[in-house]
């Protein structure tokens, strides 16, 4: 059974693995290249530190819903109704945070946790109920928009300042000791067993099954992990916005998916990393600035998001196929 | 051999969805025994085998596994030492081939974190403790040829010291090679005192390596034996005598006019071949895989672009597309029905009638009375087991569903048949029926190209057969000259002398 083998070296596979990775890398560093380029041709001089904490800032509830959807969309499924969890923890944040920090300490665990919850309430519906999680998450979409409404009807309510500073410094880039926080924790989460788990039943369900790996229960901690994320989300974006709005989450469903596919993790579950969904959120707003320094008209915002979008899929597509076709003989 | 079995089972039944698998259902296995399952397509074996590894619970009947009966699931039965290949592979594709190996027995450190460096050690170390060297243990899955997958399959259970192993069609995907390391594997095992207990379609391999054999019929156990030969086990496992298992072909008419001439044929790795189909003629195509075989059959479907001349009763012809070959009469019926053939979801009878909805048609609206009666007379014709034509052809056991393709061809009324490997995982029994088939249809005056992975079906249902080595014709073998050996040793004469 012995005969010559003829192998990759391990930077070689890990090259092809997490090519989705490698992709949204480049594109993150072209994405922040024309950025730099447009402000220093309309701003006269180059983005600094405040640029820097600003966008950092401005990406981090995005991470968090991309990080809730990456764990979903790894189960083979898809959780819509993260847009509206951001609504009802950014409600419920607006509302009960508080001014004394012990109590904004409590108030934030119980959001936390109000957020785990209704995860594991899409979990049971999925995994229980056997429902197809784009219908579920769609109608706990509704459900957690009109909760949020109910919260906090008008735009309003407050976010104590300490606690914006801990969450959104504006002065230091706290922000990215959170992002690699998430990273490093995401690294540590796919090494433990249910992060095995996670990825065994993205794979295919049934081997998973074979193996004694419980579909049901992987699927419940995924989408109450997800629930939690979109919580933290939730509390990030009042911490960013320091007062709350029950309809400022709405575009994170929509872009937290975006950002998994730009990072490169497949809808059909199973492979990716959430490291790339990390810079895909960067990616996202990097496009959002690039949007605004080149003055184009709010209006046609969406268009030109969605191009960049479809240019940047084809792009990962074609060359992921490129340089997965390249195995050793 | 022991006197106290360690798998024993009795009166297990198990339905899906108002079927019977299993119908009061027994099987003992001893430790120190290789036992083979034997049965028809949807016997009842794999059903069984998952009920004993714990992967599906049983309606009715007990199991005991070691002593003690079984009443949790697949964890259980690997803590009693009980481990599972199973048929369909349950490999995660998109992992690697070490994370898979130590799926959920990863090495880990102090704070409870594997890496992928110390992973693949491990990994690399358990391949080389069963003598494999060739499977790079960072590969992913997905990339790694079917025969590799089932090694790495096997590996797996293995790693266990199992105490039971259950092994389902675990050679339909392996080599010559792979086979003989896991009788090997087996042979080692079995010394040690593990009872196994495995399933195959190639008898062979059964006279080589069972101590057993357990006949399977209809989702019952119908007897036990220690030697067995291949005409009674399909005897017992259809219920029918059969004197032997391969027919002869008919006689050839001198005077057979060519139904399908080649000159120059080249496609890929078909480099060049010439050849005369007759009508009422079986020709074989022999060799080993890989060297143009699969070419061949797909240029004459028209599935794939090819140079060289082709005459069809004399007419030249060039089919580009299926379409164009099933109009020139040509039909193939392919090895994989599952991705190459069938449409899994639809029923029997919109499989059977796909190629020829055109005739069954008035004014562009399929005739559903005609297409029904001639849906259901392929199906007694063929006894395709199935409740009704309108049941999806994905439930259908292998045997069956293969049937279906066969229907699907006939229907078409082609006088050339391609066939390709379409006996590969399919019982003994319906086999003998592809083969009965196969000789009608010869005496009907159809011409028959036939290539199969199973030398002595050549040998035996051929009029002639055309050995390919790299693309080439290399030897061309009829009458006393045909049989088994010849086939393989042209295969691979040159190799030798290389």
């Amino acid at each position: 059974m012995t005969k010559e083998a003829r192998r990759r070296s391990p930077l070689g596979h890990a090259v092809a693995r997490e090519v989705g990775l490698v992709l949204v890398t480049l594109l993150l560093v072209a994405a922040v290249a024309l950025y730099v380029a447009i402000y220093a041709a309309t701003q006269q001089r180059l983005p600094g530190a405040f640029e820097l904490i600003t966008t950092v800032n401005n990406t981090l509830p995005l991470i968090f819903a991309a990080l809730a959807q990456t764990l979903v969309v790894m189960t083979r499924g898809l959780d819509l109704s993260v847009g509206g969890m951001v609504d009802l923890t950014n409600a419920l944040a607006a509302v009960y945070l508080g001014q004394s920090p012990g109590r904004t300490l409590g108030v934030a665990l119980a959001i936390l946790l109000t957020g785990a919850l209704l995860g594991f309430l899409n979990g049971a519906l999925v995994a229980w109920g056997r429902l197809q999680p784009i219908l579920v998450t769609l109608a706990t979409l509704s459900i957690f928009q009109g909760l949020a409404i109910w919260v906090l009807p008008q735009p309003g309510g407050s976010v104590p300042e300490f606690f914006s500073r801990w969450l959104a410094n504006t002065s230091y880039p706290t922000g990215l000791l959170y992002t690699l926080g998430a990273a490093l924790a995401w690294l540590a989460f796919r090494r433990t067993p249910l992060g095995i788990a996670l990825l065994a039943i993205g794979n295919d369900e049934n081997a998973a099954a074979a193996h004694g790996i419980s579909p049901l229960r992987t699927k419940l901690a995924a989408y109450t992990l997800a629930g939690a994320l979109s919580a933290l989300a939730g509390l990030f974006l009042a911490a960013t916005a320091t007062a709350g709005d029950a309809t400022t989450g709405n575009g994170y469903t929509l872009t937290s998916i975006v950002a998994v596919v730009l990072g490169g993790v497949s809808l059909f579950g199973g492979r990716g990393s959430a490291i790339g969904a990390i810079l895909g959120a960067y990616v996202i707003t990097m496009i959002v600035n690039i949007l605004f320094f080149a003055h184009i008209d709010p209006l046609y915002q969406s268009f030109y998001e969605g191009l960049f979008l479809v240019i940047a899929v084809v792009l990962a597509e074609g060359v992921g196929r490129l340089i997965r076709r390249r195995k050793p003989a | 051999m022991s006197a106290t079995p360690v798998i024993e089972a009795r009166g297990i039944s198990k339905s899906f969805g108002g079927v019977e698998a299993l119908k009061e259902a027994s099987f003992l296995a001893f430790p120190g025994e290789v036992h083979a399952l034997v049965g028809e397509n949807g016997a009842g074996k794999s059903t069984l085998i998952k009920i004993i590894g714990g992967r599906l619970r049983p309606d009715r009947g007990t199991l005991l596994l070691g002593g003690a009966p079984l009443a949790g699931g697949v964890d259980e039965a690997h803590r009693r030492g009980c481990w599972t290949v199973f048929q369909e592979l349950t490999l995660l594709p998109y992992l690697t081939v070490a994370e898979n190996l130590l799926l959920r027995r990863e090495p880990r450190s102090v704070w409870g974190l594997t890496s992928g460096g110390r992973l693949a050690e491990a990994a690399e170390a358990l391949l080389a403790r069963f003598g494999i060297e060739h499977i790079d243990p960072r590969a992913l899955i997905e990339d790694l040829p079917l025969a590799e997958r089932q090694v790495v399959e096997i590996v797996r259970a293995l790693s266990h010291d199992p105490a039971m192993l259950l092994l389902d069609e675990p050679t339909s995907a392996l080599m010559e090679r792979e086979t003989a390391w896991l009788f090997e594997q087996v042979t080692r095992l079995r010394a040690q005192g593990t009872a196994i207990v495995f399933t195959s379609h190639r008898w062979s391999e059964i006279e080589r390596i069972a101590n057993r054999i357990t006949v399977f019929r209809g989702g019952r156990d119908v007897g036990s034996f220690t030697t067995l030969s291949e005409e009674e086990a399909v005897t017992l496992m259809t219920g029918q005598k059969v004197e032997t298992l391969f027919p002869k072909p008919p006689p050839l008419a001198a005077a057979a006019p060519p139904l399908l001439e080649a000159e120059g044929l080249a496609a890929g790795r078909l480099a060049g071949l010439d050849f005369t189909l007759r009508a009422g003629e079986i020709l074989g195509i022999g060799g080993l895989a890989g060297h143009g075989h699969r070419e061949l059959f797909l240029s004459l479907y028209g599935a794939l672009g090819f140079s060289g001349r082709l005459k069809r009763r004399g007419r030249p012809i060039h089919p580009r597309t299926p379409r164009q070959a099933i109009a020139a009469g040509i039909a193939l019926v392919p090895e994989d029905r599952k991705t190459e053939g069938l449409l899994l979801s639809l029923s029997v009878r919109d499989n059977l009638t796909l190629t020829v909805l055109g005739r069954l048609s008035r004014l562009g609206v399929i005739r559903r009375r005609a297409e029904a009666r001639a849906a259901l007379g392929m199906m007694t014709r063929l006894s395709v087991r199935a409740a009704h034509p309108f049941v999806p052809v994905g439930t259908l056991s292998g045997g069956n569903q293969q049937k279906v393709l066969l229907g699907r061809a006939l229907l078409a009324e082609s006088e050339v048949l391609l066939f390709y490997d379409v006996t590969r995982g399919v019982d003994v029994a319906t086999k003998h029926e592809i083969y009965l088939l196969m000789m009608a249809l010869a005496e009907g005056g159809r011409g028959i190209l036939f290539y199969s992975s199973d030398t002595e079906e050549l040998a035996h249902l051929c009029h002639r057969v055309l050995v390919l080595r790299e693309g080439r014709l290399v030897a061309e073998l009829g009458g006393a000259a045909l049989d088994a050996e010849a086939i393989v040793a042209a295969a691979v004469r040159e190799r030798l002398a290389a």
